[in-house]
């Protein structure tokens, strides 16, 4: 049966070397948090199980720079550029085409390969410049800041896309939640349970797709590209084209939270690709741990959780202590804080295990 | 005499733009060239300088030892900066990268938290003169000027003062620079300073001129970095000329199209520069050279 084996070979790749976790025990622990957060919505009101859906949104976009930075070793500073680039596009396709028939949905992917478009022209110069970390990182991140500059000009009734209107600096509102067709009455996915089931779903499904990707010989490649290019190149790899790959990929992701969260708040300004937000990614995958999908996962719900605490006792003090985590971070845990507190208190365990043979 | 004053105005404009480019980019290529890091904090030194130097000048200090002050703190800031936290990074150069934008979210926001969202500003010096019924600012020549004095001054560091050799030395090999002697964590240490210092002076200069908020660093900081990337690792070889052509490109598009489109113009230039040129003006003249 070789369908069998197929199947069977690409569910192995959900563990490997470049993932952390594996075996019956990582598994369990994923599936008790799995159910944990299924069964959430049962425990809490609506209205805030629909705001919650918020801290969902943003983890594709911090997946999409682990596998770019924390795997591809290459800076990308402006991944707000495409999360704008696909929010504003969302705006655009569903205020014009409205949300019968589905066509929320073809939105959300038009939108999303919009996104991964712009990613892939702009890889394409960058990548096939052969730019090295520093510059791709500043590049990127003019690319964001430039971008909120031109929305934030965008007030006239001239900057309009149809009957869409892009509305400068005050932001795009108005375009229709995701909307899902079924027999009698289409499913809006307002701020809800629903809602919060599809964005949970898929944040499961681009995790372990994510998995297999960085264990495959694609994420191999990546990794070896990202501890030495030169030799990489040697060994006979196009460096150019695994990163561009990677670069569009994590665009992608990025897009999709863009979308998923213009289509949760009906609203994006282009504050959202400034410098303190293109920051904030960049924060959540160093704090978590960027060269490993699932402390980047978690690290990055701790750190939003976190500034949701902040934002409601304060919200001024919320950007300088995430301004002070970072440093401190990168300072004192450069691989995370998950990664270093467990290799801390395994060398605790390992010192004690000594001193008692001894 | 339409043509003449048309190429007057395109001739100032440009000469504007050289100078905003040179003054903001300059500090930044000091600091990569150096240590080929770049600091994503320029914005806040810029803003240090600004700031520093308007409160002096509310305290009555004439407006050019103001900047001298505002130049002068946001260099020691620099240091103090450099002893504190990147130095420990050397190793990492792409992690001091990402330490410099957790230090610049701090002061943007902390600035904005101690001293309020916008701060009084001292209006621009020397008023204006009319060419051909359109006015420009005295201002703006000056400007031009410290631009080039500042290019003149940085030439006369680098090649003429002991600290210049030492510094190049440092570049060029660090570790025979270190067996030879020099005090090479004392180097990288004024070097940072001196960045930090150029940023200041450019916050200073263009404080008089602009409104005091605390994100104006990012006003900056776009067409630094690219200023940066086209020119490469060498000030006088890759910053400059970068400056001049950029500021054509820029000059150019802005009286065409308005200033936005001056902006966006100049980083889809960049994006395609950077994909013949990898290695920016730098590489290019020194390849041309060897």
């Amino acid at each position: 049966m070789p369908r069998g084996n197929k199947t069977t070979s690409v569910l192995k790749l959900l563990e490997g070397p470049q993932t952390l976790g594996k075996g019956p025990g990582f598994w369990s622990g994923c599936a008790v948090v799995l159910a944990l957060a299924c069964a959430y919505p049962l425990f809490a009101d609506g209205y805030d199980v629909g705001n919650n859906v918020y801290f969902f949104n943003w983890v594709f976009m911090a997946l999409g720079l682990s596998l770019i930075w924390g795997y591809g070793g290459a800076l990308s500073f402006g991944q707000t550029a495409f999360f704008g680039v696909a929010g504003y596009a969302y705006g655009v396709f569903t205020i014009n085409l409205g949300d019968a028939y589905g066509l929320t949905l073809v939105s959300l992917v038009a939108a999303v390969g919009l996104s991964a478009l712009f990613a892939g022209v702009l890889g394409y110069f960058l990548f096939f410049g052969r730019i090295s970390g520093v510059f791709l990182g500043i590049v990127t991140l003019s690319v964001t800041l430039v971008l909120e500059r031109f929305m934030s000009q965008t007030a006239g009734p001239e900057w309009a896309i149809g009957s869409a209107r892009l509305n400068g600096f005050n932001g795009m509102g108005g375009m229709p939640s995701l909307t899902i067709p079924w027999f009698g009455a289409d499913i809006a996915l307002y701020p809800d349970v629903g809602l919060y089931y599809l964005t949970l779903a898929l944040l499961v499904v681009v995790y372990l797709a994510l998995r297999m990707l960085v264990n495959s010989r694609f994420g191999n490649v990546l990794v070896a590209i990202r501890e030495n290019p030169q030799r990489a190149e040697m060994l006979g790899y196009d460096i150019r084209r695994y990163q561009l790959v990677a670069f569009v990929i994590g665009s992608a992701l990025a897009g999709l939270s863009g979308v998923l969260y213009t289509a949760w708040g009906n609203y994006i300004t282009p504050s959202s690709m400034g410098m303190s937000a293109a920051a904030l990614p960049v924060v959540w995958v160093a704090v978590g741990g960027r060269s490993d999908l699932t402390t980047t996962l978690f690290g990055t719900l701790l750190v939003l959780a976190g500034f949701q605490y902040l934002t409601i006792y304060g919200s001024q003090y919320a950007l300088v202590v995430m301004g002070f985590l970072l440093v401190v971070t990168i300072l004192l845990a450069p691989s995370g804080i998950f990664i270093s507190l467990g290799s801390f208190f395994s060398r605790g365990l390992r010192r004690r295990q000594a001193r008692e043979s001894i | 005499m339409d043509f003449l004053s048309g190429l007057f105005s395109f001739l100032y404009q440009t000469g504007d733009a050289f100078a905003f480019l040179v003054l903001s980019a300059c500090g930044l290529a000091v600091i990569f060239g150096m240590m080929g890091i770049i600091n994503l904090a320029h914005g806040e030194f810029i803003l240090c300088g600004a700031y520093v130097t308007t409160s002096a000048v509310r305290m009555g200090l004439p407006l050019p030892i103001a900047i001298l002050v505002g130049t002068l703190v946001a260099g020691l800031v620099g240091m103090l900066l450099e002893r504190v936290i990147i130095r420990h990074l050397y190793a990492r150069p792409l992690d001091s990268i990402v330490v410099t934008w957790g230090i610049s979210m701090i002061v943007t926001q902390g600035t904005l938290i101690i001293l309020g969202s916008t701060m009084p500003g001292t209006g621009t010096p020397f008023g204006s003169f009319t060419v051909a019924g359109y006015g420009y600012s005295v201002y703006r020549f000056v400007l031009m000027l410290a631009a080039v004095a500042t290019l003149a001054v940085l030439w006369l560091i680098f090649t003429r003062t002991r600290f210049g050799i030492l510094a190049r030395a440092t570049i060029q090999v660090p570790h025979i620079a270190e067996a030879l002697g020099v005090n090479t964590s004392l180097i990288y240490s004024l070097t940072f300073g001196l960045g930090a210092a150029l940023a200041g002076l450019c916050g200073g200069l263009y404080a008089p001129t602009m409104t005091l908020v605390p994100t104006m660093g990012s006003a900056f900081v776009v067409e630094a970095f690219v200023t940066v990337v086209v020119g490469g690792a060498d000030i006088f070889l890759g910053t400059a000329p970068a400056a001049a052509i950029l500021a054509v490109v820029k000059a150019g598009l802005t009286s065409w199209q308005g200033q936005l489109a001056g902006q966006i113009g100049l980083l889809v230039a960049v994006i395609v520069v950077i994909r013949i040129l990898p290695r920016g003006l730098t590489g290019f003249i020194l390849r041309e050279r060897t």
